[in-house]
Protein backbone atom coordinates (compact mmCIF):
# COMPACT_ATOMS: atom_id res chain seq x y z
CA UNK A 1 0.00 0.00 0.00
CA UNK A 2 1.09 3.59 -0.63
CA UNK A 3 1.35 5.98 2.31
CA UNK A 4 2.06 9.67 1.94
CA UNK A 5 3.33 11.95 4.67
CA UNK A 6 5.88 14.67 5.35
CA UNK A 7 9.28 13.81 6.79
CA UNK A 8 11.12 16.88 8.10
CA UNK A 9 8.97 19.03 5.85
CA UNK A 10 9.54 17.02 2.65
CA UNK A 11 6.63 15.29 0.94
CA UNK A 12 7.30 11.58 0.74
CA UNK A 13 5.47 8.56 -0.65
CA UNK A 14 6.35 5.13 0.71
CA UNK A 15 5.33 1.70 -0.50
CA UNK A 16 4.74 -0.28 2.69
CA UNK A 17 3.19 -3.51 3.93
CA UNK A 18 -0.13 -3.03 5.76
CA UNK A 19 1.40 -4.32 9.00
CA UNK A 20 4.58 -2.29 8.71
CA UNK A 21 5.59 -0.02 11.57
CA UNK A 22 6.92 3.49 11.10
CA UNK A 23 10.29 2.53 12.61
CA UNK A 24 10.88 0.04 9.78
CA UNK A 25 9.61 2.38 7.07
CA UNK A 26 11.92 5.17 8.20
CA UNK A 27 14.97 2.97 8.66
CA UNK A 28 14.33 1.16 5.35
CA UNK A 29 14.45 4.60 3.72
CA UNK A 30 17.73 5.61 5.32
CA UNK A 31 16.45 7.69 8.22
CA UNK A 32 19.03 5.91 10.36
CA UNK A 33 18.90 8.39 13.24
CA UNK A 34 15.64 6.64 14.16
CA UNK A 35 16.95 3.74 16.19
CA UNK A 36 15.68 0.33 17.02
CA UNK A 37 15.46 -0.60 20.68
CA UNK A 38 13.06 -2.86 22.52
CA UNK A 39 10.26 -2.88 19.91
CA UNK A 40 7.80 -3.41 22.74
CA UNK A 41 6.89 0.23 23.44
CA UNK A 42 9.10 0.42 26.50
CA UNK A 43 12.45 2.12 25.81
CA UNK A 44 11.66 5.27 23.81
CA UNK A 45 14.73 4.90 21.57
CA UNK A 46 12.61 4.93 18.39
CA UNK A 47 10.81 8.19 19.26
CA UNK A 48 9.93 10.57 16.43
CA UNK A 49 7.49 13.48 16.42
CA UNK A 50 4.12 13.22 14.71
CA UNK A 51 2.55 16.63 14.27
CA UNK A 52 4.97 17.83 16.95
CA UNK A 53 4.09 15.16 19.54
CA UNK A 54 6.43 12.34 20.54
CA UNK A 55 5.38 8.88 19.33
CA UNK A 56 7.14 5.54 19.59
CA UNK A 57 7.71 4.64 15.95
CA UNK A 58 8.00 0.93 16.83
CA UNK A 59 4.37 1.02 17.91
CA UNK A 60 2.82 3.23 15.23
CA UNK A 61 1.62 1.51 12.09
CA UNK A 62 2.98 3.42 9.10
CA UNK A 63 -0.51 3.60 7.62
CA UNK A 64 -1.52 5.77 10.58
CA UNK A 65 1.02 8.42 9.56
CA UNK A 66 -0.90 9.15 6.34
CA UNK A 67 -1.08 12.92 5.85
CA UNK A 68 0.83 13.68 9.04
CA UNK A 69 4.08 15.56 9.72
CA UNK A 70 6.87 13.28 10.91
CA UNK A 71 10.01 14.84 12.40
CA UNK A 72 13.30 13.05 13.04
CA UNK A 73 16.26 14.61 14.82
CA UNK A 74 17.50 15.99 11.48
CA UNK A 75 14.39 18.18 11.47
CA UNK A 76 15.31 19.93 14.73
CA UNK A 77 19.02 20.51 14.09
CA UNK A 78 19.29 23.83 15.88
CA UNK A 79 17.71 22.57 19.09
CA UNK A 80 19.54 19.25 18.88
CA UNK A 81 22.87 21.07 18.73
CA UNK A 82 21.87 23.33 21.61
CA UNK A 83 20.88 20.34 23.73
CA UNK A 84 24.04 18.44 22.73
CA UNK A 85 26.09 21.36 24.06
CA UNK A 86 24.39 21.11 27.46
CA UNK A 87 24.79 17.33 27.43
CA UNK A 88 28.52 17.76 26.77
CA UNK A 89 28.95 20.33 29.53
CA UNK A 90 27.21 18.07 32.04
CA UNK A 91 28.98 14.90 30.88
CA UNK A 92 25.50 13.53 30.38
CA UNK A 93 26.02 10.95 27.68
CA UNK A 94 28.35 8.15 26.78
CA UNK A 95 27.30 5.92 23.91
CA UNK A 96 24.84 8.40 22.39
CA UNK A 97 22.39 5.76 21.19
CA UNK A 98 19.43 7.40 22.93
CA UNK A 99 20.39 11.00 22.10
CA UNK A 100 18.20 11.51 19.01
CA UNK A 101 15.11 10.26 20.80
CA UNK A 102 15.82 12.23 23.99
CA UNK A 103 16.42 15.36 21.90
CA UNK A 104 13.08 14.94 20.14
CA UNK A 105 11.23 14.30 23.41
CA UNK A 106 12.84 17.38 25.01
CA UNK A 107 12.06 19.52 21.96
CA UNK A 108 8.40 18.50 22.18
CA UNK A 109 8.33 19.00 25.96
CA UNK A 110 9.70 22.54 25.61
CA UNK A 111 6.78 23.41 23.36
CA UNK A 112 4.12 21.53 25.32
CA UNK A 113 4.90 22.39 28.96
CA UNK A 114 5.31 25.90 30.30
CA UNK A 115 8.03 26.22 32.97
CA UNK A 116 7.83 22.55 34.03
CA UNK A 117 8.91 21.49 37.51
CA UNK A 118 11.55 18.79 37.96
CA UNK A 119 8.77 16.29 38.64
CA UNK A 120 6.92 17.30 35.46
CA UNK A 121 10.12 16.90 33.44
CA UNK A 122 10.66 13.43 34.86
CA UNK A 123 7.04 12.47 34.26
CA UNK A 124 7.22 13.65 30.64
CA UNK A 125 10.36 11.64 30.01
CA UNK A 126 9.13 8.36 31.53
CA UNK A 127 9.83 5.71 28.94
CA UNK A 128 12.96 7.37 27.51
CA UNK A 129 15.61 5.00 28.77
CA UNK A 130 19.35 5.66 28.87
CA UNK A 131 21.55 2.78 29.96
CA UNK A 132 24.72 4.88 30.43
CA UNK A 133 23.98 8.07 32.25
CA UNK A 134 22.12 7.50 35.50
CA UNK A 135 19.93 10.45 34.43
CA UNK A 136 21.24 13.11 36.86
CA UNK A 137 23.56 14.72 34.31
CA UNK A 138 20.87 14.42 31.66
CA UNK A 139 18.38 16.10 33.93
CA UNK A 140 20.69 19.06 34.58
CA UNK A 141 21.36 19.40 30.85
CA UNK A 142 17.66 19.21 29.98
CA UNK A 143 16.79 21.75 32.68
CA UNK A 144 19.40 24.14 31.18
CA UNK A 145 18.03 23.54 27.67
CA UNK A 146 14.46 24.27 28.80
CA UNK A 147 15.59 27.54 30.39
CA UNK A 148 16.87 28.88 27.05
CA UNK A 149 14.04 31.07 25.76
CA UNK B 1 -18.68 3.70 9.86
CA UNK B 2 -20.98 1.28 8.01
CA UNK B 3 -18.09 0.17 5.82
CA UNK B 4 -15.87 -0.39 8.87
CA UNK B 5 -18.63 -2.34 10.63
CA UNK B 6 -19.19 -4.43 7.49
CA UNK B 7 -15.51 -5.36 7.21
CA UNK B 8 -15.33 -6.15 10.91
CA UNK B 9 -18.19 -8.63 10.57
CA UNK B 10 -17.39 -10.24 7.22
CA UNK B 11 -16.48 -13.53 8.87
CA UNK B 12 -12.71 -13.10 8.85
CA UNK B 13 -10.29 -12.74 11.72
CA UNK B 14 -10.80 -8.98 11.71
CA UNK B 15 -10.49 -6.38 14.47
CA UNK B 16 -10.66 -2.65 15.09
CA UNK B 17 -7.10 -1.69 15.94
CA UNK B 18 -7.64 1.51 17.95
CA UNK B 19 -4.31 3.28 18.17
CA UNK B 20 -2.55 0.07 17.19
CA UNK B 21 0.12 0.46 19.86
CA UNK B 22 -0.18 -3.08 21.21
CA UNK B 23 -1.48 -4.79 18.11
CA UNK B 24 1.91 -6.37 17.42
CA UNK B 25 1.75 -8.08 20.82
CA UNK B 26 -1.46 -9.90 19.93
CA UNK B 27 -1.03 -13.67 19.94
CA UNK B 28 -2.92 -13.98 16.65
CA UNK B 29 -2.83 -12.79 13.06
CA UNK B 30 -5.51 -10.55 11.64
CA UNK B 31 -7.02 -10.86 8.17
CA UNK B 32 -8.12 -7.24 8.25
CA UNK B 33 -7.14 -4.46 10.64
CA UNK B 34 -9.89 -1.87 10.70
CA UNK B 35 -8.62 1.69 11.33
CA UNK B 36 -11.35 4.15 12.33
CA UNK B 37 -9.00 7.17 12.60
CA UNK B 38 -10.85 9.03 9.85
CA UNK B 39 -14.30 8.92 11.44
CA UNK B 40 -14.08 12.05 13.58
CA UNK B 41 -13.89 10.20 16.90
CA UNK B 42 -10.83 12.04 18.18
CA UNK B 43 -12.29 14.78 20.39
CA UNK B 44 -13.57 15.26 23.95
CA UNK B 45 -16.60 17.48 24.50
CA UNK B 46 -19.31 18.07 27.08
CA UNK B 47 -22.97 17.57 26.22
CA UNK B 48 -26.06 17.37 28.44
CA UNK B 49 -24.02 17.16 31.63
CA UNK B 50 -21.75 14.37 30.42
CA UNK B 51 -18.22 14.38 29.07
CA UNK B 52 -18.00 12.54 25.77
CA UNK B 53 -14.67 10.97 24.91
CA UNK B 54 -14.48 9.87 21.27
CA UNK B 55 -13.13 6.33 21.10
CA UNK B 56 -10.08 7.44 19.09
CA UNK B 57 -9.06 10.07 21.63
CA UNK B 58 -5.53 9.25 22.77
CA UNK B 59 -4.65 8.52 26.38
CA UNK B 60 -2.54 11.67 26.32
CA UNK B 61 -5.56 13.75 25.31
CA UNK B 62 -7.52 12.24 28.20
CA UNK B 63 -4.67 12.96 30.61
CA UNK B 64 -4.33 16.59 29.49
CA UNK B 65 -8.06 17.45 29.22
CA UNK B 66 -8.34 20.18 31.84
CA UNK B 67 -11.75 19.32 33.37
CA UNK B 68 -10.56 15.74 34.03
CA UNK B 69 -7.78 17.05 36.26
CA UNK B 70 -10.49 18.28 38.63
CA UNK B 71 -13.33 15.76 38.23
CA UNK B 72 -13.31 13.53 41.35
CA UNK B 73 -9.85 14.76 42.36
CA UNK B 74 -8.49 14.05 38.90
CA UNK B 75 -8.75 10.25 38.91
CA UNK B 76 -9.28 10.09 35.13
CA UNK B 77 -6.17 12.19 34.42
CA UNK B 78 -4.14 10.24 36.97
CA UNK B 79 -5.11 6.84 35.64
CA UNK B 80 -4.52 7.76 31.98
CA UNK B 81 -1.24 9.47 32.87
CA UNK B 82 0.03 6.37 34.68
CA UNK B 83 0.17 4.34 31.47
CA UNK B 84 3.63 3.87 29.91
CA UNK B 85 5.31 7.03 28.56
CA UNK B 86 4.06 10.07 26.64
CA UNK B 87 5.20 8.58 23.31
CA UNK B 88 2.85 5.61 23.80
CA UNK B 89 0.02 7.67 25.29
CA UNK B 90 0.11 9.75 22.10
CA UNK B 91 -0.71 6.55 20.16
CA UNK B 92 -2.89 4.37 22.40
CA UNK B 93 -6.56 5.31 22.50
CA UNK B 94 -9.18 5.48 25.23
CA UNK B 95 -11.48 3.30 23.13
CA UNK B 96 -8.84 0.64 22.60
CA UNK B 97 -8.07 0.56 26.30
CA UNK B 98 -11.70 0.15 27.31
CA UNK B 99 -13.12 -2.03 24.54
CA UNK B 100 -10.51 -4.73 25.10
CA UNK B 101 -11.51 -5.08 28.80
CA UNK B 102 -7.88 -5.74 29.61
CA UNK B 103 -7.17 -6.88 33.15
CA UNK B 104 -4.06 -4.69 33.27
CA UNK B 105 -5.94 -1.51 32.34
CA UNK B 106 -5.32 1.50 34.60
CA UNK B 107 -8.04 3.56 32.93
CA UNK B 108 -10.95 1.14 33.43
CA UNK B 109 -10.95 1.18 37.27
CA UNK B 110 -11.11 4.99 37.34
CA UNK B 111 -13.93 5.02 34.79
CA UNK B 112 -15.81 2.33 36.73
CA UNK B 113 -15.59 4.44 39.88
CA UNK B 114 -17.62 7.12 38.07
CA UNK B 115 -20.93 7.04 36.18
CA UNK B 116 -19.54 5.87 32.82
CA UNK B 117 -21.33 4.59 29.74
CA UNK B 118 -20.18 3.28 26.38
CA UNK B 119 -21.81 3.76 22.99
CA UNK B 120 -21.37 1.22 20.23
CA UNK B 121 -22.27 1.58 16.58
CA UNK B 122 -24.68 -1.38 16.48
CA UNK B 123 -25.72 -2.20 20.03
CA UNK B 124 -26.06 1.41 21.21
CA UNK B 125 -25.50 2.48 24.81
CA UNK B 126 -24.50 0.32 27.77
CA UNK B 127 -23.06 1.14 31.16
CA UNK B 128 -19.36 0.33 31.48
CA UNK B 129 -20.20 -1.89 34.45
CA UNK B 130 -22.63 -4.00 32.37
CA UNK B 131 -20.16 -4.12 29.49
CA UNK B 132 -17.42 -5.41 31.76
CA UNK B 133 -19.73 -8.18 32.97
CA UNK B 134 -21.14 -9.12 29.53
CA UNK B 135 -20.41 -12.69 28.53
CA UNK B 136 -20.25 -12.06 24.79
CA UNK B 137 -19.58 -8.53 23.55
CA UNK B 138 -19.58 -9.48 19.87
CA UNK B 139 -17.84 -7.52 17.14
CA UNK B 140 -18.93 -3.94 17.36
CA UNK B 141 -17.32 -0.52 17.09
CA UNK B 142 -17.06 1.62 20.22
CA UNK B 143 -17.75 5.21 19.22
CA UNK B 144 -17.62 7.09 22.53
CA UNK B 145 -17.23 6.85 26.29
CA UNK B 146 -19.37 9.20 28.35
CA UNK B 147 -18.84 10.26 31.97
CA UNK B 148 -21.41 12.10 34.07
CA UNK B 149 -20.11 15.43 35.33
CA UNK B 150 -21.02 15.54 38.99
CA UNK B 151 -19.54 16.42 42.34
CA UNK B 152 -17.64 14.00 44.47
CA UNK B 153 -14.31 12.91 45.79
CA UNK B 154 -12.14 10.32 44.11
CA UNK B 155 -8.89 8.44 44.63
CA UNK B 156 -6.85 6.28 42.27
CA UNK B 157 -3.61 4.43 42.73
CA UNK B 158 -1.76 1.96 40.56
CA UNK B 159 0.89 -0.18 42.20
CA UNK B 160 3.71 -0.98 39.77
CA UNK B 161 7.09 -2.65 40.06
CA UNK B 162 8.42 -0.12 37.55
CA UNK B 163 6.64 2.81 35.94
CA UNK B 164 6.68 1.10 32.52
CA UNK B 165 5.22 -2.18 33.71
CA UNK B 166 1.62 -3.24 34.04
CA UNK B 167 0.12 -2.81 37.49
CA UNK B 168 0.49 -5.42 40.21
CA UNK B 169 -2.84 -4.07 41.42
CA UNK B 170 -4.78 -0.86 40.96
CA UNK B 171 -7.75 0.63 42.77
CA UNK B 172 -10.16 3.50 42.35
CA UNK B 173 -12.53 4.77 45.03
CA UNK B 174 -15.19 7.46 44.82
CA UNK B 175 -17.65 9.14 47.12
CA UNK B 176 -20.57 11.03 45.66
CA UNK B 177 -23.12 12.27 48.22
CA UNK B 178 -22.10 9.52 50.63
CA UNK B 179 -22.50 6.78 47.99
CA UNK B 180 -19.35 4.81 47.67
CA UNK B 181 -17.70 3.02 44.73
CA UNK B 182 -14.73 0.71 45.24
CA UNK B 183 -13.07 -0.75 42.13
CA UNK B 184 -10.08 -3.08 42.10
CA UNK B 185 -8.25 -4.01 38.90
CA UNK B 186 -5.18 -5.89 37.68
CA UNK B 187 -6.03 -8.64 40.17
CA UNK B 188 -4.64 -9.67 37.54
CA UNK B 189 -8.17 -10.20 36.27
CA UNK B 190 -10.31 -7.39 34.90
CA UNK B 191 -11.44 -4.56 37.16
CA UNK B 192 -14.65 -5.13 39.14
CA UNK B 193 -16.60 -3.31 41.85
CA UNK B 194 -16.30 -4.70 45.38
CA UNK B 195 -20.09 -4.80 45.91
CA UNK B 196 -20.12 -6.14 49.46
CA UNK B 197 -17.60 -3.56 50.64
CA UNK B 198 -19.53 -0.79 48.86
CA UNK B 199 -22.79 -1.94 50.54
CA UNK B 200 -21.06 -2.02 53.92
CA UNK B 201 -19.81 1.54 53.48
CA UNK B 202 -23.20 2.80 52.30
CA UNK B 203 -24.99 1.22 55.26
CA UNK B 204 -22.52 1.79 58.08
CA UNK B 205 -23.37 4.77 60.26
CA UNK B 206 -20.11 6.59 60.82
CA UNK B 207 -17.38 6.51 58.23
CA UNK B 208 -14.76 5.92 60.90
CA UNK B 209 -11.23 4.59 60.40
CA UNK B 210 -12.41 1.29 61.91
CA UNK B 211 -15.34 1.05 59.49
CA UNK B 212 -13.02 1.85 56.59
CA UNK B 213 -10.58 -0.85 57.67
CA UNK B 214 -13.46 -3.32 57.87
CA UNK B 215 -14.64 -2.36 54.36
CA UNK B 216 -11.13 -2.85 52.97
CA UNK B 217 -11.02 -6.29 54.55
CA UNK B 218 -14.43 -7.16 53.05
CA UNK B 219 -13.19 -6.06 49.59
CA UNK B 220 -10.10 -8.25 49.88
CA UNK B 221 -12.27 -11.18 50.93
CA UNK B 222 -14.99 -10.93 48.29
CA UNK B 223 -12.80 -10.42 45.19
CA UNK B 224 -10.90 -13.09 43.33
CA UNK B 225 -7.13 -12.63 43.01
CA UNK B 226 -4.48 -14.57 41.20
CA UNK B 227 -0.70 -14.73 41.01
CA UNK B 228 1.59 -14.03 38.06
CA UNK B 229 5.16 -12.81 37.45
CA UNK B 230 4.29 -9.38 38.92
CA UNK B 231 3.02 -10.58 42.27
CA UNK B 232 1.50 -13.50 44.11
CA UNK B 233 -2.16 -13.91 44.97
CA UNK B 234 -1.35 -13.41 48.66
CA UNK B 235 0.58 -10.20 47.94
CA UNK B 236 -2.34 -8.84 45.91
CA UNK B 237 -4.79 -9.58 48.74
CA UNK B 238 -2.63 -7.58 51.16
CA UNK B 239 -2.22 -4.77 48.61
CA UNK B 240 -5.97 -4.67 48.09
CA UNK B 241 -6.59 -4.12 51.81
CA UNK B 242 -4.03 -1.31 51.93
CA UNK B 243 -5.10 0.45 48.74
CA UNK B 244 -8.82 0.30 49.50
CA UNK B 245 -8.25 1.55 53.05
CA UNK B 246 -6.15 4.46 51.77
CA UNK B 247 -8.69 5.28 49.08
CA UNK B 248 -11.68 5.24 51.43
CA UNK B 249 -9.77 7.34 53.95
CA UNK B 250 -9.04 9.92 51.25
CA UNK B 251 -12.62 10.21 50.05
CA UNK B 252 -14.45 9.97 53.42
CA UNK B 253 -12.21 11.32 56.19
Amino acid sequence: MKVRFLVNGEKKTFEVKPDEYLLDTLRNNNYKSVRRGCETSSCGICTVLMDGMPVASCSLLTAKAEGRHITTVEGIQEDAELLAGFFGREGADQCGYCNPSIALACYAMKRELKDPTDEEIKAYLVGNLCRCSGYSGQHRAIRAYLEVK
Amino acid sequence: MEEAYGILNDGGENAVIGGGAWIRMLPRELDAAVDISGLGLGTIKKEDGRYEIGSMVTLRQVEMFKPFSELFNGIISKSAGAIMGVSIRNIATAGGSVAGRFGFSDLIPALLALDTSLFFHARGGISLEDYMESKDVGKDILTKITIKDHEGRGWFHTMKNTSLDFAVLNAAVSNSDGRCRIIVGARPYKAVPAYDAMKFMDECGGKTPAAIREAASIAAGELKFGGNQRGSREYRIELCKTLVERGLSEVFL
